[in-house]
């Protein structure tokens, strides 16, 4: 204990004096139509603040609206005039890619609560830039391995036509091992699915995997449901949140997909976060919640070890990730992005709400396919 | 490709040809007679689709919800016609379109401010769950079936109203000459509001019945409103009758293209750059059929002047 | 002095004088605020051109400004990682030289804005204001799913580029940069419209018999507007590239085509001055509103309507009264 005090107040001196103050930027989407993920992950952010309850950090909370080019100046905002040492908070990946690689040139630190792109993960990576949450193709992995652990053998598999839904098929089809029955990519913000399930139908597929994020996800699920095709249908987290699930109702009961977070993984630290959670308020916590939640936690977890000044102590303090994680066991690869499990998650219905159960894991401690083009 | 796949994709298409209709219907109404763009209108297919959904949340009747969504609709209609649109007869284009971009702004975050961020839940009712099978043996969801029932039964409702009452009589008029029904001793501003409510219940209603489907949410009304703008153009702004065609063209040209366009690359290029380069032209598809129509009759298929 | 001639010295003074006192108080985002309002009153001075004298309402005013900001992403884009921009039939290498990057972004500008006039000039009114917005949506889904520049996401570009003799990255500089643009765009704005070419599109918009009695064709000159004023806009889009060091698709929504419009609206539709006080209006208000609540559309929302239905003219109409006949 003396050892670490002194370690301490030798990081202090050579910080030129007291400690500073952290001061943390989050730039999330608090109003318009993806407001309600960005909610959630200031909400989940500032439980965990809030819990900690200590005045040397300081957070500053701004709307980007999900536009690009408000995330830029936002970020430009926060670096300039509030001086903040650490950005967090955004969403989307556009948004991110938009945001990330400035960040870290200007030597600041950059927690993602989500979004984590392959370019930020393989020859993009930097050392000041971590990913608390996943990579973006881990839960579209774990869908594959979980069709194959299915003996899925002829899949039906649809994404919307942009990145990120490229990059979803690519890597549901890294880990499944059968056959395509048919490849689709739809509109961006498309809202009727007709015409792809008389595909799916006509197909002959024995089940089929989607990756529509949002409102394009309730919209097919709702639509297949009515639709009379009955094939088993898996998808990642982000179509069978808590928020969205209850706009899909019945339409979702059975489906299986997969997440690396849920309220019910069993764990004393995420027993005590879903409580929080609801207690505060008042309403059942998301993946996105939980991964704000985990964010503020290992930054805490960092500044308690190393000064924020002091980049390679902060980013080496960082990388021990040494903090209790709501999703149990969690490390960070080479281009510091989660090693975890990646689950198989069922919708059911707990009295009026819906929610999800674990029923298996599809992938355990994964990292990501860009670890080693990653060079830093 | 079998006849059965392509007999389900037709059947696809005029279903959304037939909601884009009630739509449209309203939107070139409005522009016929009062000569308005309103670019409020899929605000108030949003109104439509959060009334239902709160209505069925509360009292479980899909039938209560649509009526509601025409009630509230149809009240917001008025409302703005009365305290803003009203305004805004004798400006240019430019005005109409800023004033009612406004209105989506205070429309949108106003209903998030009262119904939250998440997105609400609406169902079709259970008579009308699953599918039914056709002749043929096409498997077909009889909502859907009904959708394409209720959108052509508002269009002969729309028909009658306009062609065989003395509102129509008046409202055709409108569109003709003004001053000279004014001079008739209709109370012109009397039939303005009711003309815009009778289009805002249209939107109302649509945004009920395809919330059903779909994902009732702030901002589900901007995608379509562009939609309809579509539709509309093509049709000939002002006609009922080119919103139906233009309608039901936009519908089948959208589900059409988007699933044969790659099936039909793929027989000229590798699996993945087909499916890939096929719908990203599929995207653009309704925009260059506009363009197109536009380009050989610049106010569209049945536009006033030719 | 006329009032708006002061009102425009006013804004004129205004835009010099609170960068200065950022660059002394040592609030660099004041500046970055003050670019992008500078940034979008040029955009919004290209559309005021076609929409102010030549009457052409046109809602796909953000392809012109999605070029622009292509053209820069995908020329520094090439620069930044050593890649040819294409290799046959010749060699052209990628710039991060600023100067090189305008001059594509003008020449594509102007080549997309013939082609879009050629065909949308053929239209009035409604179907105009239609057809424009069609041609932005064409652009916004090709570019959203053009994999090779980024799709969706779009590009980071990490540094920003060079003009000879300036450091760009310094925030005061770049802005120095971007208002010497403004100001000789206004400056080519106001002697346009005494020039004959600006008297005959006046004309055009309100009496085009009139000006094809004496043998001179409205659509032409409609055309050369419309050419003119993409141009404008395509230079601010690779200007706006560069103040985020960013592009991505949302440059091409009809959103983004909505908002210059509502710039030009607010500040006083065909007013020398106005779309840079739209500009300036605009920015301040999504600054300070966005500050007070999350719900701040509704107040922007609520304060745009009462522009339109109590103050016609926008705000140089309000601060200056009706407008001079300047010719």
């Amino acid at each position: 204990m003396k050892k670490l005090m002194l370690a301490t107040a030798a990081a202090a001196l050579a910080a030129g004096g007291a400690m500073a103050d952290v001061k943390v930027g989050m730039i999330t989407t608090l109003s318009g139509g993806g407001a309600s993920l960005g909610i959630d992950t200031r909400d989940g952010f500032m439980l965990a603040m809030e819990e900690a309850n200590r005045n040397d950090v300081k957070v500053i909370i701004e709307d980007d609206q999900r536009k690009p080019d408000i995330a830029v100046q936002l970020a430009d905002k926060m670096i300039q005039s509030e001086k903040v040492d650490v950005l967090t908070g955004i969403v989307w990946s556009n948004l991110a890619m938009a945001v990330v690689p400035a960040t870290t040139a200007q030597g600041l630190f950059y927690l993602s609560t989500n979004a984590a792109p392959a370019q930020l993960a393989g020859k993009g990576c930097n050392p000041n830039y971590f990913s608390v949450s996943y990579q973006n193709d881990n839960l579209h992995e774990g869908a594959g391995a979980y069709a194959t652990q299915a003996g899925f053998k002829n899949t039906f598999i649809l994404a919307p036509n942009y990145p990120a839904g490229i990059d979803s098929l690519t890597g549901f089809k890294r880990f499944y091992e059968g056959d395509l029955a048919g490849e689709v990519y739809t509109k961006l913000g498309q809202t009727d699915y007709a015409a792809e399930i008389a595909q799916i139908r006509a197909s002959g597929a024995d089940s089929v995997f989607f990756f529509l994020p949002g409102g394009m996800g309730i919209s097919f699920l709702k639509q297949y449901a009515d639709s009379g095709v009955d094939l088993p249908v898996v998808g990642p987290a982000f179509s069978f949140d808590q928020g969205i699930l209850q706009a899909v109702g019945e339409a979702a009961v059975g489906v299986k997909n997969s997440s690396t977070w849920s309220k019910d993984l069993d764990n004393e630290a995420n027993a005590a976060f879903v409580a929080a959670f609801q207690q505060k308020y008042d309403r059942l916590p998301s993946i996105y919640a939980a991964q704000g939640y985990d964010t503020a936690n290992l930054l805490l977890s960092a500044i308690d070890k190393a000064d924020v000044n002091d980049d390679a102590a902060f980013a080496a303090a960082l990388k021990e990730a040494d903090f209790a994680s709501v999703r149990g066991e969690f490390s960070f690869a080479a281009n510091n992005h989660p090693i975890q499990n990646v689950y198989v998650r069922e919708v059911i219905k707990e009295g009026d709400v819906f929610t999800n159960k674990i029923v298996g894991t599809a992938l355990e401690d994964h990292a990501n396919a860009y670890v080693d083009e990653c060079k830093m | 490709m079998s006849t059965i796949l392509i007999i389900e994709q037709v059947l696809n298409g005029l279903q959304s040809g037939v909601m884009l209709f009630l739509m449209a219907a309203g939107l070139t109404l409005i522009f016929g007679v009062m000569g308005l763009i309103n670019l409020a209108h899929g605000s108030l297919y949003m109104v439509g689709a959060f009334a239902a959904a709160a209505v069925a949340g509360v009292t479980g009747s899909f039938v209560l919800a649509l009526i509601a969504a025409l009630a509230a609709a149809a009240l917001a209609g008025a409302v703005i016609e009365v305290a803003v649109i009203r305004r805004l007869y004798d400006s240019d284009h430019l005005d109409q379109v800023l004033a009612t971009f406004a209105l989506i702004l205070i429309f949108s975050e106003g209903t998030r401010w009262v119904f939250g961020s998440f997105p609400l839940f609406l169902d079709i009712p259970d008579a009308l769950s699953g599918p039914v099978t056709l002749p043929g043996g096409i498997q077909y969801p009889l909502y859907r079936l009904a959708l394409i029932g209720v959108g052509l039964l508002v269009a002969f409702g729309l028909w009658l109203l306009i062609e065989r009452t003395r509102i129509g009589i008046q409202i055709r008029a409108g569109e003709n000459d003004r001053e000279m029904i004014a001079a008739l001793g209709v109370d012109i501003s009397k039939l303005y509001t009711l003309v815009f409510a009778l289009g805002a219940a249209l939107a109302g209603l649509a945004g009920a019945l395809v919330g059903a489907i779909q994902s009732v949410q702030v901002g589900m009304g901007e995608p379509v409103l562009i939609l309809a703008f579509v539709v509309i153009v093509i049709g000939g702004i002002g006609s009922i009758k080119g919103a139906f065609i233009g309608a039901l063209l936009v519908g089948l040209t959208d589900t059409l293209v988007g699933i044969f366009l790659p099936e039909v690359l793929k027989l000229f290029m590798d699996a993945a750059p087909a499916t890939s380069a096929g719908s990203s032209i599929a995207s653009m598809s309704i925009y260059i059929l506009m363009s197109l129509v536009l380009i050989w009759r610049p106010s569209g298929l049945f536009g006033a002047r030719a | 002095m006329s009032r708006e001639t002061l009102f425009n010295a006013a804004l004129l003074l205004g835009l010099i004088a609170v960068p200065a006192w950022a660059v002394m108080t040592d609030e660099p985002f004041t500046i970055t605020l003050a670019t992008r309002a500078v940034i979008l009153a040029l955009a919004a001075a290209g559309l005021n051109i076609a929409l102010g004298i030549g009457g052409l309402v046109s809602l796909g005013h953000a392809v012109f400004f999605g070029i622009g900001g292509y053209a820069m992403g995908i020329l520094a884009h090439h620069a930044q990682s050593y890649t040819p921009l294409m290799e046959w039939p010749f060699l052209i290498e990628g710039t991060k030289f600023m100067p090189l990057i305008w001059l594509l972004a003008i020449v594509v500008s102007a080549l997309v804005a013939l082609v879009i006039g050629i065909l949308s000039l053929r239209t009035t009114g409604a179907y105009f204001i239609m057809i424009t917005l069609a041609f932005g949506q064409m652009f916004y889904y090709f570019a959203i799913s053009w994999s090779t520049y980024g799709g969706e996401d779009g590009m980071s570009i990490y540094v920003r580029n060079d003009f000879p003799g300036l450091n760009t990255l310094a925030p005061i500089q770049f802005y120095g940069l971007c208002l010497a643009i403004l100001v000789v765009v206004l400056v080519f704005s106001a002697r346009l419209r005494r020039s004959p070419f600006g008297l005959a599109l006046n004309a055009a918009r309100q009496v085009p018999a009139r000006v094809e009695a004496v043998g001179m064709d409205p659509m032409r000159l409609k055309l050369v507007a419309f050419v003119i004023s993409g141009v404008i806009t395509g230079l601010a889009g690779a200007l706006f590239a560069d103040l985020n060091r960013f592009v991505s698709p949302t440059m091409f929504s009809w959103q983004f085509s909505g908002e210059i419009m509502i710039l030009v609206i607010l500040g006083g539709v065909g007013r020398l001055f106005g779309p840079v006080a739209g500009a300036v209006t605009f920015v301040a208000l999504e600054h300070f509103l966005g500050g007070i609540t999350e719900f701040w559309h509704i107040f922007l929302g609520l304060i745009l309507l009462a522009v339109v239905l109590f103050a016609r003219g926008g705000i140089t109409g309000l601060v200056a009264g009706k407008e001079a006949t300047h010719d």
